[in-house]
């Protein structure tokens, strides 16, 4: 019996605000234990919550760009649990009127495109950090508690791992645009859990699911779906029942495992929390948030392909990152061909950041150093050998490429005399090449190519070199 | 009518880590059931008139400016922990 995989994610995005949801305590990645915590994060008696209005144009902000309704009034729930993660025993969520609902966001995936809807956008507060210890305790750290989050909910219309990985990659895209979180999986600012289920084809009820947590990359999620799958598809042939629970990935095995937590039944006892009064969203807040939201990653692609002609690879790889396409965007402006400009920024350029680990704004690349470098090479003054020296140089201390070549002597030497006295030379240095080549063998040519691009440091207009050369052979 | 059991009191307790004897579960159960009953009453009145209401308060809006403030100074926060390490809280383990 064959088996279609119904998967459903939760995605928890950190918000980017200054300081927590309910309480004026920092809220940023990477303080000491402990540190950034206030009265109100800990529900000390006497303390009051107050809402964080960042926080809120945020939660909009996302909602909108997700392409989801936004409430007009909205209030906070308590969840209760007892869990040391959360010394309230409770978490503030939202329940019955999240600030986005009915959302979706349109995915390309091997070779086809689908929209998966999102059911909610809510806003709600991160719990503490727990390590977890051998020795019989936990460590816990509460600087993350109250930190400001949406929990993105989509209904369950992913089928394959493949669409889970592209419905993250655009979402994170989306938000990292909006600018109102990081989304980085590795400082967990964006988690990720996934509920599972297979049904037989044509069934339409769906079946029992698992939910699979600890998934720290997209690859992992990716990864842990596909083996979810497959071990939910063996019992399920073997004829047995798949029984609901929460399982780990674990990235060492590749294998899903039962996660057990002690007194784990669920019973969240959700209460409207009586210390936070609603919110009412009119009009006028829902368009001044609306208009800070910037054009988006598929109104970019669209605008790259049909404007500049890039190719539809090219313009995915730009608008993965707001940064990069801004980039782009500034370097086109600044005079640079587009495509020119995208083959750098998608070589080069990434291959530089990549080996450095380092982003663009920690590179002294400027948008109008690198449109300098493309004119330089798109007039045929440098050519592409060069123009990788110049990069070099440009990536290290900035600059403009026109300058750095100027200095440095590197203009293409593109100059018919000069160049066929260099290749007299280096003719009467190799008379068995011309043998060689009027012998049939090709080779020869590419050879001498060679010597008078070492004779002129890489300088010598390379297709020129090769037409002269050519013409100075048959004058022997 | 009696809703709460003995079993629901412990059930609740046990969420809240509260060690609830029988006897207590049973006056709890008993007490519970007293405020129940006492809602239920609310259900007589005629509010046909009364508009519904969603939130306790009703005031709407109070919202506060992302603005960093004081905050608790960690070493006073840790004196009301049972056990710390290395400014870490220090609790029983949670996975079995």
């Amino acid at each position: 019996m064959n088996f279609e995989t119904i998967v459903g994610l939760e995605v928890h995005v950190e918000l980017k605000t200054n300081t927590k949801i309910f309480s004026p305590a920092p809220a940023h990645f990477g303080a000491a234990p402990n540190m950034n915590i206030h009265p109100t994060d800990l529900a000390y008696p006497g303390t009051l919550p107050t809402m964080n209005k960042q926080a809120i144009d945020f939660g909009m902000k996302a909602s909108m760009a997700l392409n989801c309704d936004v409430a007009r009034v909205m209030n906070f729930d308590r969840k209760h649990y007892f869990y040391p993660d959360n010394p309230k025993a409770y978490q503030v969520s939202q329940d019955d009127r999240p600030v986005g609902a009915n959302g979706w966001i349109e995915i390309e995936v091997d070779g086809y495109k689908k929209k998966i809807r999102i059911e909610r956008v809510h806003l709600e507060e991160d719990a503490g950090k727990l390590t977890h210890s051998d020795n019989g305790y936990s460590l816990v750290d509460l600087n993350r508690q109250g930190t400001p989050l949406i929990e993105i909910v989509t209904e369950a219309d992913i089928r394959t791992p493949n669409e889970a990985y592209a419905f993250l990659e655009k979402l994170k895209a989306i938000i990292q645009y909006t600018g109102v979180s990081d989304v980085r999986m590795e400082e967990g600012s964006l988690r990720c859990d996934a509920n599972i289920s297979l049904r037989p084809y044509g069934q339409e009820e769906f079946g029992t699911k698992t939910e699979l947590k600890n998934l720290n990359s997209f690859n992992f999620v990716r990864r842990g779906i596909a083996n979810e799958v497959e071990r939910q598809e063996k019992l399920l042939l073997s004829g047995e029942k798949i029984v609901q629970q929460t399982r780990r990935y674990d990235e060492t095995t590749g294998q899903t495992v039962l996660m057990r937590i002690k007194g784990s039944a669920n019973d969240y006892r959700f209460i409207d929390d009586p210390d936070l009064p609603e919110i009412v969203i009119d009009e006028d807040w829902i368009e001044r948030v609306r208009a800070e939201i910037p054009e988006l990653p598929d109104a970019r692609k669209n605008r790259y392909v049909n404007e500049l002609d890039l190719p539809a690879y090219d313009a995915h790889v730009l608008t993965l990152t707001k940064e990069m396409s801004d980039f782009f965007d500034e370097t086109v402006k600044a005079g640079a061909d587009a495509k020119l400009a995208s083959n750098w920024l998608m070589g080069g350029v990434s291959e530089y950041l990549n080996a450095e680990g380092k982003e663009l704004k920690e590179t002294p690349i400027t948008p109008a150093g690198l449109a300098s470098l493309v004119k330089l090479i798109s007039d045929g003054t440098i050519s592409s050998k060069i123009a990788k020296k110049v990069f070099k140089e440009l990536a290290e201390n900035g600059g403009d490429a026109a300058v750095i070549v100027k200095e440095k002597g590197l203009v293409q030497i593109s100059d018919e005399g000069t160049l066929r006295k260099v290749i007299g030379e280096i003719l009467d240095a190799n008379e068995q090449s011309i043998e060689d080549y009027k012998n049939g063998k090709d080779r020869a040519v590419g050879f001498l190519v060679g010597q008078v691009m070492k004779a002129t440091k890489g300088q010598a207009n390379p297709p020129l070199v090769n037409k002269l050369l050519l013409d100075e052979i048959s004058k022997r | 009518m009696s809703n709460f059991t003995k079993e629901d009191i412990q059930y609740y307790a046990n969420f809240a880590r509260i060690d609830m004897p029988d006897a207590e579960a049973e006056k709890f159960a008993t007490r519970l059931d007293t405020l129940l009953e006492f809602s239920d009453r609310l259900k007589e009145l005629d509010t046909t008139d009364v508009e519904p209401m969603t939130h306790p308060l009703a005031i709407v809006n109070v919202l506060r400016e992302d603005t960093p403030e004081d905050i608790l100074d960690r070493d006073e926060m840790l004196k009301s922990v049972e056990d710390h390490e290395d400014g870490l809280i220090k609790v029983p383990n949670i996975l079995d």
